[in-house]
C-alpha cells in the first residue's frame, strides 16, 4: 500500500525536477519566454496550462481505447482545443484582466507541445487517475519554472516581486523586454544543468 | 506605402521570433545547420501565408456570420492541420524535389505556434499601419503573413549561421547545447531592439 | 475512422456551445463593469451616467445631476509606441480634465506601459486645468512625460487633447453651457 502511494506521489513529483518541462524536456518555450515579464504573469500562465493539461490528460486517457490509431492526433487536438476554448471563455467571464494580459498565449496553449506531448507519451496508455496525476505534476513543474523565471525577470527588470517593490528606481529594462527573456532562461538552464540535473 | 510599413514592421520591428516569441520550439530545434534552417524557413513561409488566407476566409464567411467566434481556436487549428496534410500530399505528387527539401518539416509545422499565432492575430487585433487603427483586410493580411514569415526565416537563418560557428568553439560544459544558444539569441534580440520605434 | 472524428468534433462543438451559452452573460457583464468602473474613475461622483453616444467618431458618456451636466467621459484612441492606445478621458464642462484611465494599450512593459502605473505621470491628469497646454514639455507644453517613453507620452497627451477638443466643439455647438 505504501509502495503504491509512493509511486503515485513520484508520478506527481517527477515533473518538478527530473522531467521538468522547461529545463529538461525544453517544451512550451513560447509562453515560457513571452509571459514571464513578471512573477504574477508567469504564475497565471502556468496555472492556465496546468488546467488544460490535467483535463485533457483525463479526457484523452478515457477516450484513447476507442479512438482508431490513424486519427488519434486530430482527435487529441480537437479535445485539447475544446478545453482551451473552455478556459478562454471562463477567463473572459471571470478574470478579464488576466485574460487581457496573457492575450494570445491562452489560445496558443493548443499548440503547446507539452500538452500534446503528454497526451501522446502518457495519457494515451494509462488510466484516468494516473494521467491526471501526471498532468498535475508536469503542470506544477511548468508553473514553478515560469514563476521562477518571472521572479528573476521582475527583480532585475522592475526591482519588485509579485508587484511588491523593494529596489527603488527603474531596474534594468532589458530584462523585461525580449532579450532578457532569452538570457534569464539560458542562464537558469546552465544552473539547472550544473546543480540539479545529474545529482 | 502602407504595405511597405507593414513589411518593415513585421520583418524587423516586431520580429515574430525575437520580439513576439512565436515559433520558438522549431527555432531552437532545427537551427543547428544552415541547410535545415533554410528548409524549415521555406516551409513555414509557405504554410503561414496559406493558412492565414484560409483562416481569414473561414473566420469572415463561416464563423462571424453565424456568431460562432468562440470556435475560432478549434476551427483554426483544424484548418491548419488539414492544410498541412494537404500541402504534404500535393507537394509529393507535383514537385518531388520541393517535397524532399520541405517535406520532413511539414508535420512539425502543425504544432508551430507561429502559424496559429499569426492566424489569430490577423483576425483579432487592430493594427495601426497607415494612421488609424483598423482590422486588416484580406490583402493586408496576406502581406502581413508573408512579411512575418520572412522575418521568421531571416531570424532563423541568421541564427543558424551563428550556431554553426558556435558548435566549433570550446564552450564550458554546463553551457553546451541550448543554454549558449539561448544566450546567443538574447544578444540577437538586443540587436533587433535597435529597430524598435522605426515605424 | 471518419465517423469517430465527426463524433468527437460534434461532441466537442456541443460542449463549447453550452459553455459559451453559460459564459456569454458574465463576459458581457465583465466588459460592462470594466467600462462603468473606468467612467466612474474619471468623472466626479454623484451623476447619472448616460448610455453610449457616438458623434464625430468619438464614443462618449454624459454624466448629469439635478444641476445639469457634471462631465463627459470620452473614449479616445491614438497610436502609441506598440499599437493602439485607448483612454477614457473625463472632462468637466469647462474643459478641465478631471481624470484619465487607460482602457487598452500595447506599450512596452517597463517603459511605455508605465502610463498605467507611473504615479507622477498619471496623477498630473487629475484636474489638468484647461489653460495649460496639452503637449509634453519637450514639445513646449505642460505635460511631464514618462522617463524614456516620449512617444507613449505624446500619444497619451494627444488622446487627451483630442477628447478635450471634441468636448469643446460639442459644447460650442450647444451654445456653450
Amino acid at each position: 500500500m505504501e509502495d503504491l502511494e509512493m509511486s503515485k506521489w513520484s508520478l506527481v513529483t517527477k515533473g518538478f525536477i527530473k522531467d521538468n518541462p522547461t529545463f529538461v524536456l525544453v517544451l512550451g518555450m513560447c509562453p515560457t519566454l513571452a509571459t514571464t515579464t513578471s512573477a504574477m504573469n508567469g504564475l497565471e500562465m502556468g496555472l492556465a496550462t496546468l488546467f488544460v493539461l490535467v483535463l485533457s490528460n483525463i479526457a484523452i486517457s478515457l477516450i484513447a481505447p476507442v479512438v482508431p490509431d490513424k486519427v488519434h492526433i486530430p482527435v487529441y487536438i480537437v479535445v485539447i482545443a475544446t478545453f482551451v476554448t473552455v478556459l478562454q471563455l471562463l477567463m473572459q467571464a471571470f478574470v478579464p484582466s488576466v485574460y487581457a494580459t496573457l492575450g494570445l498565449f491562452i489560445p496558443l496553449i493548443v499548440v503547446n507541445c507539452i500538452v500534446l506531448g503528454r497526451a501522446e507519451a502518457y495519457a494515451n496508455s494509462h488510466n484516468a487517475l494516473d494521467s491526471a496525476l501526471d498532468g498535475l505534476g508536469i503542470g506544477i513543474g511548468f508553473t514553478m519554472s515560469l514563476t521562477v523565471i518571472g521572479i528573476i525577470r521582475e527583480i532585475l527588470g522592475s526591482g519588485s516581486v509579485f508587484g511588491w517593490k523593494f529596489i527603488p528606481g527603474d531596474g534594468i529594462l532589458a530584462f523585461v523586454m525580449a532579450p532578457g527573456a532569452f538570457m534569464v532562461l539560458g542562464y537558469l538552464m546552465v544552473l539547472f544543468n550544473k546543480y540539479l540535473r545529474h545529482s | 506605402m502602407e504595405f511597405f510599413i507593414i513589411i518593415i514592421s513585421a520583418i524587423f520591428v516586431n520580429n515574430i521570433l525575437l520580439s513576439q516569441f512565436l515559433g520558438i520550439c522549431p527555432f531552437l530545434g532545427v537551427s543547428n545547420k544552415l541547410s535545415t534552417a533554410t528548409g524549415m524557413s521555406g516551409a513555414v513561409c509557405f504554410v503561414i501565408t496559406l493558412a492565414t488566407i484560409v483562416t481569414y476566409l473561414v473566420n469572415q464567411y463561416l464563423l462571424v456570420p453565424f456568431g460562432l467566434e468562440f470556435l475560432q481556436t478549434i476551427a483554426f487549428i483544424l484548418v491548419i492541420a488539414a492544410l498541412v496534410q494537404m500541402v504534404e500530399i500535393i507537394l509529393k505528387k507535383i514537385s518531388p524535389s520541393l517535397y524532399q527539401a520541405l517535406g520532413i518539416f511539414l508535420p512539425l509545422i502543425t504544432t508551430n505556434c507561429a502559424v496559429l499565432g499569426v492566424a489569430i492575430t490577423v483576425v483579432t487585433k487592430e493594427f495601426t499601419f497607415g494612421g488609424t487603427p483598423h482590422m486588416l483586410n484580406l490583402g493586408e493580411s496576406v502581406v502581413y503573413a508573408l512579411a512575418t514569415s520572412i522575418g521568421y526565416g531571416l531570424a532563423m537563418i541568421l541564427f543558424a549561421g551563428l550556431r554553426e560557428h558556435l558548435s566549433m568553439n570550446d564552450v564550458p560544459k554546463p553551457f553546451r547545447g541550448l543554454p549558449i544558444a539561448l544566450i546567443t539569441v538574447s544578444i540577437m534580440a538586443m540587436a533587433f531592439l535597435g529597430f524598435s520605434g522605426m515605424v | 475512422m471518419v465517423l469517430c472524428l465527426t463524433a468527437v468534433c460534434l461532441f466537442c462543438g456541443a460542449i463549447l456551445g453550452i459553455v459559451n451559452a453559460v459564459t456569454e452573460k458574465p463576459i458581457a457583464e465583465a466588459a460592462h463593469n470594466a467600462l462603468v468602473a473606468s467612467i466612474a474613475q474619471v468623472l466626479p461622483e454623484g451623476g447619472e451616467i448616460s448610455d453610449a453616444n457616438i458623434s464625430d467618431g468619438f464614443e462618449y458618456y454624459t454624466s448629469t445631476s439635478e444641476d445639469g451636466v457634471i462631465g463627459y467621459a470620452v473614449k479616445s484612441s491614438t497610436i502609441g509606441f506598440g499599437g493602439t492606445l485607448t483612454l477614457m478621458v473625463g472632462i468637466l464642462p469647462d474643459g478641465t480634465v478631471y481624470n484619465t484611465s487607460v482602457l487598452a494599450h500595447s506599450e512596452t512593459p517597463g517603459l511605455g506601459a508605465k502610463c498605467t502605473s507611473d504615479e507622477k505621470f498619471t496623477s498630473q491628469w487629475e484636474g489638468f486645468a484647461s489653460d495649460k497646454v496639452l503637449k509634453v514639455k519637450k514639445d513646449g507644453g505642460d505635460v511631464d512625460a514618462i522617463t524614456a517613453s516620449t512617444i507613449t507620452s505624446r500619444a497619451y497627451t494627444l488622446a487627451v487633447a483630442n477628447a478635450v477638443e471634441f468636448v469643446k466643439s460639442m459644447n460650442g455647438g450647444l451654445g456653450n453651457e
